[in-house]
């Protein structure tokens, strides 16, 4: 196998034994996007030099008897709402077309002291916002699975980026589940941790209350080491958690027995594919044979989910994008003739429509004589779906669901129908609007198209969600499949 | 629940969006579908629920008083559009 197949642990593996470098790992990375970027699209930027002098102090310091850690070497993607100093930072927005941060991310400064080469910033739906990243302002990417279908979005660059070779791993971010769904699509493994184990500094906000960072990698046990590279508190995030990281690679056991897991009933109903609820059930069943308890579960507020996030996520949306007016950074309307109209001109010329769409609905939600109705009545709601969690997590150690409804559908097929382009997102929002962790895995596939898996766990949980994940892995194939290119 | 031209035009106007006439029109339609379905909410007793405005319970997380070394200004105005004596330099306001 080429370098460029491999998970981040398997060239750990060789690093360690010195069979291979960090050059030789990233030159292989840059050959891989030579040779298929052109139909995938997946990158805004491209980091050549830096990715191979940074490989090359990496291979010299090594050699002069640094320890390898696990990111050591390893060439990594980071989606582009993730500031990166000295690299320009877009949203794949053209408001923020010139944008170069003069500062990392938090969780970017916690990978490059890890000695993860930073291989390039990834193409995303304009500031998140969108189910399949053809809301991106600059380039359409496409799913290396099949390249007429989307990668999903908001991370489709990223999840893309990995299911094609092009990364070792990569940076998402997910909001209502945007790192899930791309994961899904793309046949990767990409995982929410619980809001406020990662630190958002640096992630440019869409919903404050519901964006977290996380990780899109090949398979489980590189999620977990990724996910102890990016965990823990941090002064700079008042919304982070200051609890203990524990060592999520112990939590790779391949056993589930006597664990009580619960299928939502809510979620594999009308609207979801019947190739989708059969491959989930035989996920289900699958953990059953493996000695889990697995019974159906009915959380009736679910499916308010996707009105509920509409209105809070799209009302937080329009207060974090208040900033973008031309003054400090970013693009600036030429020829205004005063500062009123340069900030409608700006916000006319920079924004696009899904961006300016949901600014729309998050302002109308928020203004006078209809906050209770839309803004505050939704927080209740919000209260009601972490309830539910919270009973059925009270009885089950785990919660199954699709990740999403389809597989990755033709680019195209929903631009017209932002509804349409919402609903996608049915399983994986709950999750966010409750604050708790979630991981989807593929486990099958439709006309050659990945299937996501989506397990569901309470706050904190997310050993109990990756030994679920490494068991199944363990006992199934999907994992070891590429996509052809 | 129908939302009118109109109020596309003040809800624009708080938000500093500059639509054009195509979009006014658009969004009239496509925010009126959305809001209708977001109605759906409604529906639900919420009696006597609490709001949630953070998942996670947490409150006034605070740090010392104490002064911290700041970012050079020079980085900080190296993405202004146009910048003059270490201030972002912007057209007139005028009077509305």
């Amino acid at each position: 196998m080429e370098l460029f197949e491999l998970t981040s642990h398997e060239l750990h593996a060789l690093l360690v034994k010195g069979e291979t470098s960090s050059e030789e790992i990233t030159k292989s990375i840059l050959a891989r996007i030579g040779k298929v970027e052109d139909r995938v699209n997946a990158f805004m930027t491209v980091n050549v030099n830096e990715a191979l002098e940074k490989a090359r102090n990496i291979d010299d310091q090594v050699a002069k008897g640094a320890e390898i850690g696990p990111l050591t070497g390893i060439p990594l993607a980071i989606k582009d709402n993730m500031c990166t100093r000295g690299i320009l930072t877009t949203c794949s927005s053209k408001i923020l077309r010139n944008f170069v941060p003069p500062y990392n991310a938090t969780t970017v400064e916690m990978i490059l002291q890890a000695g993860a080469i930073p291989i390039g910033k990834t193409n995303m739906d304009e500031f998140a916002m969108g189910s399949s990243t053809e809301n991106s302002a600059y380039k359409t990417t496409k799913n290396p699975w099949n390249l007429s279908t989307v990668p999903g979005g908001s991370s489709g660059g990223s999840a893309a980026a990995v299911a094609a070779g092009e990364a070792a791993m990569a940076f998402g971010s997910d909001t209502g589940g945007s790192i899930r769904q791309p994961a899904s699509f793309c046949g990767v493994v990409g995982m929410k941790p619980t809001y406020g184990r990662v630190s958002r500094y640096g992630l440019i906000a869409f919903a404050s209350s519901l964006d977290q960072i996380g990780p899109l990698t090949k398979d489980v046990t590189d999620c977990a080491i990724m996910l102890n590279a990016i965990s823990g508190h941090d002064k700079k995030d008042s919304t982070s958690v200051d609890l203990p990281v524990p060592d999520y690679r112990k939590a790779l056991v391949d056993d589930v027995k006597g664990l009580k897991i619960g299928i939502i009933t809510d979620l594999m109903g009308e609207g979801i594919d019947e190739n989708v609820k059969k491959a989930v059930l035989d996920a289900a069943n699958k953990l059953k044979a493996l000695g889990a308890k697995v019974e159906e579960v009915s959380l009736p507020t679910l499916k308010f989910g996707v009105p509920t996030y509409y209105i809070l996520a799209t009302a937080e949306a329009s207060s974090n994008l208040e900033r973008y007016d031309g003054v400090k950074y970013g693009h600036r309307s030429d020829d205004s003739p005063d500062l009123l109209n340069m900030y409608y001109n700006t916000r006319r010329e920079g924004f696009g429509p899904e961006v300016k769409r949901r600014i729309m609905l998050g302002t109308y939600a928020l203004s006078a004589g209809y906050y209770d109705a839309y803004y505050l009545k939704a927080q209740k709601v919000r209260t009601l779906i972490k309830q539910d969690f919270d009973k059925a997590f009270a009885k089950f150690d785990v919660l199954l669901s699709p990740t999403s409804p389809s597989v990755a559908f033709k680019i195209g097929a929903k631009v017209d129908d932002p509804l349409s382009m919402y609903l996608s997102d049915i399983a994986t929002i709950p999750v966010n609007l409750a604050g708790i962790p979630a991981i989807s895995i593929t486990c099958g596939f439709s006309d050659d198209l990945p299937i996501g898996l989506h397990i569901m766990g309470k706050a904190f949980s997310e050993e109990k969600l990756l030994r679920v994940a490494f068991t199944y892995e363990q006992n199934t194939e999907w994992h070891k499949q590429r996509a052809k290119l | 629940m129908a939302v009118t031209k109109k109020e596309v035009e003040h809800v624009a106007k708080l938000a500093r969006l500059g639509l054009t006439e195509n979009e006014k029109d658009i969004f009239t339609k496509q925010l009126s579908a959305i809001l209708e379905y977001a109605e759906e909410i409604k529906k639900i007793d919420t009696g006597k629920v609490e709001p949630t405005s953070h998942a996670i319970p947490m409150k006034n997380v605070f740090r010392e008083d104490i002064t911290v070394p700041c970012p050079d200004i020079k980085d900080i105005l190296a993405n202004a559009p146009d910048e003059r004596d270490d201030m972002f330099s912007v057209p007139r306001i005028m009077e509305q």
